[in-house]
């Protein structure tokens, strides 16, 4: 009795209905290698009994539709970009058998960097590289894997090393990388190199099953169209002339001592999320906002020195203290162009009243820490405005007669506390201590938990309170 | 409810996985930067995948993938980058996948600068990559607005299997203002038409290649469709002090914020100001002016980049009104004593100017 | 030839699916025992599409490995009853 032991896959459609015209036939020309690779794909994925789990990215050239044929999840994607959707897609779902499947012009040219990161990252991806030294689907032109002396549309004199370089041996070129775990080129030119191929292709997807990591297989196919040849000579040609730029054989193999290479997520249940995500830190503590004198009421601030000088910090532990006496606040740190020239500078504004603009351009408040601070801010403060500066780096005292105007040796008073760095928080202490603008308590509360260490905490308790007591009324 | 301060950037990545988001693909770049580092922390803890892809380029192509294989996913980048991931919008709209993208818009072009500008609107808003597509756009314009119109996005996205763009300026991401999250989290919906490497999504295909005219043009009207759905009822805006209004002031982003308490200050002098905000871009809320246009006697645009966004409200307005425009540039924000001053100018301008024809519009500014 | 083998029940059988058949000819080529040639006929995309000779077939599934098409080829073998 003969029974069929040699047939169509079943990971092939059993008629191409996606396929304008006829249904029986690939699109591909008469020899095409194509076909081969599609064929031992499908029979694998027979075999491996997964073409449910199946992913075939479709690349942009002649395999742009081999959606038309093979009868699993099928995604298209951009020209050279197959590696980067694959590794999205592996991620996404790792039990997936994700096949990123491209040709020369896609992979080796407009992809290059896409494959050289997805196979450097050790993606659990498996690649099939389709390498037939010709742009088949444009019509062919040169490819990077095009042939010395080959004549191609766009290299019509024969490709020459000193106009257009020299074939890019794409695998040897990976197989430098410590990521990947198989690469192997084959041929599709006779029986042998087919049965080789078809083997290639066969490990290259267990490889993923088993979670060896990124796999690649090159395979010399043959374009009898682009290259102007019947489908045996071209098999003649890649033999004589393709194999010796392109020699076959495993260049990488690391399968044996890989697994683990698949990532698989953690299993985070939502109730986890708001804790994962910070959201119910205990900053829930209100403070009773304080009396405020009219004049320092709804502040804009600018606080501005070197960058180093704790300013940020300083503008942030306002605002937060802000928010916690049921104010709306608003923080914007230096950025762009008053970036330059190493000062840096944040503005804050702390308000019973919806914030409009957060830029402060006619600050009520400034904090100086540094000479050009004060040189570039001064006469932006409003008319009847506070100036604390500090007067142990400032030489000069601000020269407007309408602002109000502490002259607060910052430094050297954080110097006496312990710590010259901990000015900010002598700045802060006057600034609070002239202006009741915030409840102390609060402000120290939230003070200690933005702090490393009670060391530092108790500095920056000492040193608010020097600042506090210099300019407290 | 807590509120918690945080900055437009990291509020964006807290929000995206309260809604459901679970991967983020992205590549650094100032000033989003601080979206990439949010997620690398936060999002691997939630029990997704943050990837640092090796360019702009392969950061759109995984959102392309993870979009294709049915999950929530994002990106976020600033001009030069949003630049680099035109080709993969125009693919995902093409294939019609979901995702966000936060463009942190900075100065340009070519390197420009870091500082905040708005001149991403032409890519970003007419679409940069090629094709018949529209992008949803959302433009922020405080931190709060960041966390909310992330998770509309993502909504939205969904809802038009389309990409949703967050657009906002450097000073949205980088600054700090109190913030309050959703206290619960949603699921992502179900995409049936997704690739998910089983067995009820196999026969699914996820693509935008049409070789056939007749197919292509029916894929494309398909699409447009969907569009003036989304042009009939996505549109967002916030009208502050317009109802009498004689001057309305229309911008988006920090300039909103702006102009808010420029028209606060012009009221206070007697000038009948308003501010118009559109708050999708697209579909911008070009009716809404339309209706407007009926009794202010003129329009004042305030834009960071150089005449962008005036151009969809001239055609809203139609030649109804002049419309003034008055922009700054390079990272240059305007104080709000500046668009004070050009408020005046225009209200003094505005009443002997109410019948002016269109062609007579007055242009000034920088 | 031996007698003996000569009556001896082919071992395989190849079916050609003759308008799947693109006619590129490299089944010929590849078939060990050459039992495959190119139809004198035309199939209805106007290749001549390649077929069994009747006999002689091993069943190796060489010419199944090297036709590009799906289901072009199909190979029988013989199985012990």
């Amino acid at each position: 009795m003969y029974v069929k032991t040699y047939q169509r896959a079943k990971s092939f459609f059993g008629e191409f209905e996606r396929k304008p015209g006829d249904h029986l036939t690939t699109h591909y020309c008469p020899g095409c290698g194509h076909g081969n690779l599609h064929k031992y794909i499908a029979e694998a994925i027979d075999d491996l009994g997964l073409q449910d789990r199946t992913i075939f990215v479709n690349p942009v050239g002649c395999s742009v539709f081999a959606y038309y044929y093979m009868d699993v999840g099928n995604i298209q994607v951009p020209h050279g970009r197959a590696p980067a959707a694959a590794t999205a897609i592996k991620r996404a779902h790792p039990d997936s058998l994700v096949i990123s499947y491209q040709g020369d012009g896609d992979l080796a040219a407009i992809g290059g960097n896409e494959i050289l990161h997805a196979a450097n990252r050790g993606e659990n991806i498996t690649v099939f590289f389709i390498n037939n030294a010709i742009y088949g689907m444009t019509g062919g032109q040169m490819a990077p894997t095009t042939l010395l002396g080959q004549k191609t549309i766009t290299s019509p004199f024969g490709r020459a090393t000193e106009r257009e370089g020299f074939p890019l041996r794409v695998s040897e070129l990976l197989a430098t990388l410590e990521g990947p775990t198989y690469i192997e080129r084959v041929g599709l030119f006779d029986n042998k190199s087919r049965m080789k191929a078809r083997k290639a292709v066969r490990k290259a997807l267990r490889n993923q099953v088993e979670g060896r990591g990124f796999s690649l297989v090159e395979i010399l196919s043959p374009c009898p169209t682009g290259w102007g040849l019947t489908p045996t000579e071209s098999c003649e040609w890649m033999q004589e002339k393709m194999v010796k730029q392109f020699p076959l054989g495993v260049i990488k193999d690391e399968s044996a001592s890989r697994e683990g290479w698949n990532r698989y997520r953690q299993v985070v249940p939502a109730e986890k999320l708001p804790e994962i995500l910070d959201l119910t830190k205990e900053s829930t503590e209100q403070f009773t906002p304080t009396d405020v004198p009219g004049c320092y009421r709804n502040p804009s601030i600018k606080i501005a020195g070197f960058g180093g000088q704790g300013l940020l910090f300083l503008g942030k532990l306002l605002a937060e203290a802000g928010m916690r006496h049921a104010y709306n606040v608003s923080w914007i740190p230096s950025y762009g162009p008053e970036m330059r020239g190493g000062t840096a500078n944040c503005q804050v504004n702390i308000s019973t009243e919806p914030i409009g603009s957060p830029l402060v351009s006619r600050p009520s408040v400034l904090i100086a820490l540094n000479r050009p601070s004060l040189d570039k801010f001064e006469p932006e403060v409003a008319s009847g405005g506070l100036i604390i500066y500090d007067s142990s780096l400032i030489d000069r005292a601000p020269e407007r007669g309408d602002v109000e105007v502490i002259a607060l040796p910052a430094t050297k008073l954080a110097d006496e506390a312990g710590s010259a760095r901990a000015a900010n928080m002598v700045a802060l202490g006057a600034y609070l201590g002239r202006t009741n603008l915030l409840d102390q308590t609060g402000v120290f509360k939230i003070l200690e938990k933005m702090t490393k260490s009670e060391d530092q905490m108790a500095i920056n308790r000492r040193a608010f309170d020097a600042g506090a007591r210099f300019a407290m009324f | 409810m807590t509120k918690e301060l945080i900055k437009g950037n990291e509020a964006v990545v807290k929000a995206a996985i309260l809604a459901g988001c679970r991967s983020f693909y992205g590549y650094p770049i100032t000033p989003a930067s601080e979206i990439t580092e949010a997620a690398a922390r936060y999002f691997p803890l939630a029990g997704g995948t943050f990837l640092q892809a090796e360019s702009e380029i392969a950061s759109i192509n995984m959102v392309y993938g993870a979009a294709a294989a049915g999950e929530r996913t994002m990106t976020a980048s600033s001009g030069p980058g949003i630049s680099l991931m035109q080709e993969g919008i125009s693919y995902l709209a093409g294939s019609e996948l979901p995702c966000v993208i936060v463009d942190i818009t900075r100065g340009g072009p070519g390197l420009g600068n870091i500082a905040p500008e708005q001149s991403d609107y032409h890519q970003v808003v007419k679409g940069g990559g090629h094709g018949n597509y529209r992008t949803i756009v959302l433009a922020p314009n405080s931190v709060q607005e960041m966390c909310d119109l992330t998770f509309l996005a993502f909504d939205l996205a969904d809802k038009y299997r389309n990409p949703a763009i967050v657009m906002t300026d450097g000073f949205i991401g980088q600054m700090m203002e109190p913030v309050e999250f959703p206290t619960t989290s949603v699921e992502a919906p179900a995409r049936p038409w997704a690739v998910l490497g089983n067995a009820e999504t196999r026969n699914n295909l996820i693509t935008s290649i049409y070789m056939s005219p007749d197919e292509l043009e029916a894929h494309q009207r398909h699409l447009e469709a969907k569009y003036a759905r989304a042009n009939r009822g996505e549109e967002l805006f916030e009208a502050y002090r317009t109802d009498d209004a004689e001057v309305i002031t229309i911008g988006y982003g920090i300039v909103s914020r702006i102009l808010k308490t420029a028209v606060d200050q012009a009221r206070e002098m007697g000038i009948k100001a308003g501010l118009f905000r559109p708050i999708t871009l697209w579909p911008f809320p070009d009716r809404q002016i339309d209706i407007i246009a009926d009794w202010t006697k003129s329009f004042m645009v305030v834009e960071l980049s150089n005449g962008q966004m005036v151009d969809d409200v001239r055609l809203a307005v139609n030649g109804r009104r002049p419309v003034n425009f008055y922009s700054r540039g390079g990272g240059n924000v305007p104080t709000v004593d500046e668009l004070l001053g050009q408020l005046i100018k225009v209200s003094e301008d505005s009443y002997v100017r109410e019948n002016i024809s269109e062609s007579e519009e007055l242009f000034w500014g920088v | 030839m031996n007698n003996e083998i000569k009556n001896r029940e082919d071992r395989g059988r190849v079916e050609v699916s003759a308008e799947e058949c693109k006619g590129c000819g490299l089944c010929i080529e590849a078939c060990p025992p050459h039992v495959l040639e190119l139809s004198e006929r035309l199939n209805g995309h106007g290749y001549h599409p390649a077929a069994y000779l009747g006999s002689g077939c091993t069943g190796c599934g060489i010419c199944f490995y090297t036709c590009p098409e799906p289901g072009a080829l199909t190979v029988f073998t013989l199985q012990a009853t």
